[in-house]
């Protein structure tokens, strides 16, 4: 049988960048426990529009945990209570009747404020655009057979590999450190054979611009960890900073 | 003469594309930078273009409506890409792929592409391995393969339950690799609005800054689309919120052919609907039929029970079980096709042997458990099932997942030659944009196998043979009168839409939309229902242009003036796949007409009168399209009827 609760939204509104935001109160009745947080915005939006008002704007799309678009820092928490979740597969059933939700947009300096909860997450392509990545152009290549790669290695940058960019981990720190993001897609590259031959240059250039950009410093909370929707381990901060140090040693 | 030619390379089969590529013209490096190509779209067939484009020397803009291009929502591609590598050694060769995919396309693609797309398939897992994309790997350090539907060999590589991701980060990182380098610039939440054509080519676009809601003008000496299917015409589908089938209208109202819009793919393995406030269906990717076993209960009293809640599946007896794709196809058992799985689990459920809300199927884990042990099953699938336990709140390791058909993809698309180029000279439409190589069905694997053949090793060639020509042509300063004329258009269609000032929302509307598609459009089709869609759909159009509502304003961010936009393209959209499902008077792969079945319920092609490819043209608002036809021609295949028992 569906079950539905009752929630109070309190959802941060903000026309643009430089304007100023505050907190506005809604309620949204009814809402079935299998539906998802999103879902339930749809809700509210739809609401709102019929009350002639303007909806909510934040970001979403796949709407099934992996394209990294969705954000919202839900009561203190990035993409909310539950764990290993992004915010689109949070589910109405973590919430109780009657209970307040705190709605907030990511919060650093590297991701202003678009409008309401949508924040600007290009510094992540920034990052990435400065050096994640293998030299490579298209056609030329040798057999895909050619190299064989260790089972653990290959599983391991794949764990790495499975960082979604949605920016949590900035949102989660008390520095607003990029550096769980970056470290993902250092040791995923430095853990395979292809990648290992830029590895140092690849260290070197995305940290530079981590540190251009406004990014805050790595004070090992560990928040980043135990916020992250897909469980990215601090381990690759480790290896991040072996990279890095290794790299400056051969300067 | 036709207005239809696919140019198709002379010679045998195996030899076209090397003797294409042998005779093509080619534009030299130095007046490559002269040149400007516009890539709409950053998903696996965009990123892949516009970088491989960047990586030549051409000077590439890239449009995205996401926040970046890492989002597209190719990402959500779980299960795998097809290649003939034959690695397991089980057989398999290019031939074998090409044949595999046109009989699964249910001979109603063209031999020609199906071919290439088999023969640069090998080339797609190489490039992405030196990329660094972490493909499961065997102890011994070699690539790993599973099996895939409609296939009797194993030759789907895959990255975990995230090989689209995987792939779509090793593209996106080629392509910000380029915007470093200069050669690509990116344009993020910006939304192409209309294409610019100056003396009968493709010269450009109109495109709208999501942001602050300024058009822009942008030249190109060609314009790509790859901006995928349409599946969301439906409402649910399994596609993202933002995937839409607007740049395809645009295209299709400058005169671009509209092939085979009726071919739409309805995916046998997604989360059934909770609810009326479910905004999009989740997948559960095809891998899975390679270990889980699909039943409904033999008896119907049992699947009452089961949907009162009084039983659950765990307590039905082995003999009490109907396994019913093993019992009626024993050779591909659960890996049939997906239009023949989808089907039959509509046809247990409307004989009312469904559980859940009646509107589902079990896909069960057990004697794979029983047979592996749960860490095998873990490894191979821990992340979807974590995602079926987050939404569904079950335990899939425990009691079976619950399934259900959803709208995924659409095989039908854009028109395009043999060299991706459509109709309009200068405009070329690759990926799941365009209609070219998975006929009326897609076998499962094959879109990510296909955007990555188009954006790696097809257009940046084929586009070449275009570009050679214009290598004179100097840029255009966007102030000429076609632009203009472009730009009021848009900005006329926009102040309309807000002017409307209705009750309804657009997501109501959509779902109205939604609705009639399923019903009428959906897994089984008729004569009559596809009128009654039409009619429908005429009247939403209508409720639509005078009564629907748009807060706030033309200028800055409004997220509901852009869905509106998309909604009343989707329209036009639902209206040519009902039309052009009426015309096609037979059944084959996702579309299926029950006046033509076989005596068994399969589905019926009529060869003698529907071996063509449907191309529609635009013929002005409210009028009807003009149907052109493009013969297909099977000189390597002998046209069967399929068969997977």
């Amino acid at each position: 049988m569906e079950k539905t609760i009752n929630v109070t939204l309190k959802v941060w509104r903000q026309n643009g960048p430089k304007e100023k935001g505050r907190f506005e109160t809604y309620k949204v009745n009814k809402v079935s426990t299998d539906s998802s947080f999103l879902e339930m915005i749809d809700m509210l939006n739809e609401q709102l529009i019929n009350e002639n008002k303007e909806p909510v704007v934040f970001d979403h799309d796949c709407r099934e945990g992996i394209c990294g678009m969705c954000s919202l820092y839900i009561n203190g928490h990035p993409h909310g209570p539950d764990e290993d979740v992004t915010t689109c597969q949070l589910h109405m059933r973590k919430f109780k009747d009657g209970q307040t939700i705190t709605i907030e947009p990511w919060r650093s300096a590297a991701f202003p404020v678009i409008k309401d909860l949508m924040v600007d997450r290009r510094a992540f392509d920034k990052i990435i655009a400065a050096g994640g990545y293998i030299s490579i152009n298209t056609g030329g290549i040798p057999d895909a057979n050619a190299i064989a790669i260790p089972k653990v290695d290959a599983d391991e940058a794949m764990d790495s590999a499975s960082c979604i960019g949605c920016g949590a981990c900035v949102a989660a720190c008390k520095n607003g450190s990029a550096m769980l993001f970056v470290s993902a897609k250092v040791s995923q590259l430095a853990l395979l054979p292809q990648g290992r031959i830029e590895g140092a240059r690849r260290a070197k250039a995305m940290v530079a611009k981590m540190d251009e950009l406004g990014f805050g410093n790595c004070t090992n909370t560990g928040a980043c960890e135990v916020e992250c929707p897909k469980s990215i381990s601090l381990s690759n901060i480790a290896r991040l900073n072996r990279e890095f140090l290794s790299a400056k040693f051969q300067d | 003469m036709s207005k239809i030619n696919a140019r198709i390379p002379e010679g045998p089969l195996a030899q076209k594309w090397t003797n294409y590529k042998d005779h093509q013209k080619l534009v030299n490096p130095s007046n490559k930078r002269k040149l400007d190509v516009i890539v709409i779209g950053t998903g696996l067939a965009g990123a892949s273009a516009a970088a491989s484009l960047g990586e030549m020397g051409f000077n590439v803009k890239s449009f995205c409506i996401q926040d970046s291009p890492r989002r597209a929502h190719s990402i959500a591609a779980q299960g795998g890409i097809n290649a003939a590598k034959n690695y397991p050694n089980d057989g398999d060769s290019v031939f074998r792929l090409f044949y595999d995919t046109i009989k699964g396309g249910d001979y109603r693609a063209r031999e020609s592409n199906v071919y290439r797309l088999a023969e640069v398939s090998n080339s797609i897992i190489d490039q992405c391995v030196a990329q660094g994309v972490p493909f499961a790997r065997e102890y011994g350090g070699l690539l790993d393969n599973r099996s895939f539907g409609g296939a009797q060999v194993s030759r789907t590589f895959y990255a975990k339950g995230q090989t689209g991701q995987q792939l779509l980060l090793g593209a996106y990182q080629a392509l910000m690799r380029q915007v470093n380098l200069g050669s690509v610039t990116m344009h993020t939440r910006t939304e192409l609005v209309d294409i610019v054509i100056v003396d009968g080519k493709a010269r450009g676009i109109i495109a709208r800054d999501l942001v602050t809601g300024e058009l822009q003008r942008h030249f190109g000496h060609a314009v790509v689309l790859a901006t995928g299917g349409y599946g969301n015409t439906f409402f649910l589908s399994t596609n993202a919120m933002g995937s839409n089938g607007s740049a395809a209208i645009k295209a299709y109202h400058k005169g671009a052919m509209f092939a085979n819009p009726c071919y739409a793919q309805i995916h046998p393995t997604c989360i059934p609907v909770h609810g009326e406030n479910q905004s999009k269906l989740t997948l559960m990717s095809e891998s899975l039929r390679n270990d889980g076993r699909i039943w409904v209960p033999k008896k119907k009293e049992d699947s009452e029970a089961i949907r009162a809640g009084k039983l659950k599946p765990t307590q039905i007896a082995e003999e009490d079980r109907d396994y019913y794709l093993e019992r009626r196809y024993p050779a591909f058992g659960n890996l049939v096709p997906r239009d023949v799985a989808s089907r039959a689990a509509k046809e247990r459920c409307d004989a009312g042997f469904g559980v859940g809300s009646g509107l589902a199927v079990y896909l069960d884990f057990k004697s794979a458990i029983d047979r592996l042990g749960e860490a095998t099953i873990k490894a191979r699938y821990g992340n979807l099932f974590q995602m079926y336990e987050k939404i569904v709140d079950e335990n899939p390791y425990k009691t079976p997942m619950m399934i259900y058909p959803a709208i995924h993809y659409t095989m039908g698309g854009i028109w395009v030659d043999y060299e991706l180029q459509t109709n309009i000279t200068g405009l070329f439409c690759c990926g799941e944009a365009n209609f070219s190589d998975h006929g009326a069905n897609r076998l499962g694997a094959s879109a990510l196998m296909q955007g990555l053949a188009d954006g790696y090793f097809v257009l940046p060639y084929t586009i070449q043979n275009y570009l050679a020509d214009d290598i004179s042509t100097k840029r255009m300063t966007t102030n000429e009168p076609e632009f203009i004329e472009a730009e009021k258009s848009v900005k006329d269609r926009f102040a309309k839409l807000m002017s409307i000032k209705g009750t309804r929302s657009v997501d109501s509307l959509h779902k109205e939309l939604g609705l009639v598609m399923w019903d009428f459009v959906g897994m089984g089709r008729n004569k009559e229902g596809l009128k009654i869609a039409i009619e429908k759909i005429a009247a939403i159009k209508k409720e639509f242009w005078s009564n629907v509502r748009i807060p706030g304003d033309v200028v800055g961010m409004n997220v509901e003036l852009e869905k509106a936009s998309r909604l009343a393209d989707f329209l036009e959209i639902g209206d040519l796949m009902a039309r052009d499902g009426l015309n096609r008077e037979e059944s084959c792969g996702g579309h299926f007409r029950e006046e033509y079945q076989t005596p068994e319920g399969e589905a019926l092609r009529q060869d003698d009168k529907f071996a063509y490819v449907s191309c529609w043209e635009y013929k002005g608002k409210d009028v009807e399209p003009e149907l052109h036809k493009e013969e297909l021609v099977y000189e390597n295949v002998k046209m069967v009827q399929r068969n997977y028992k």
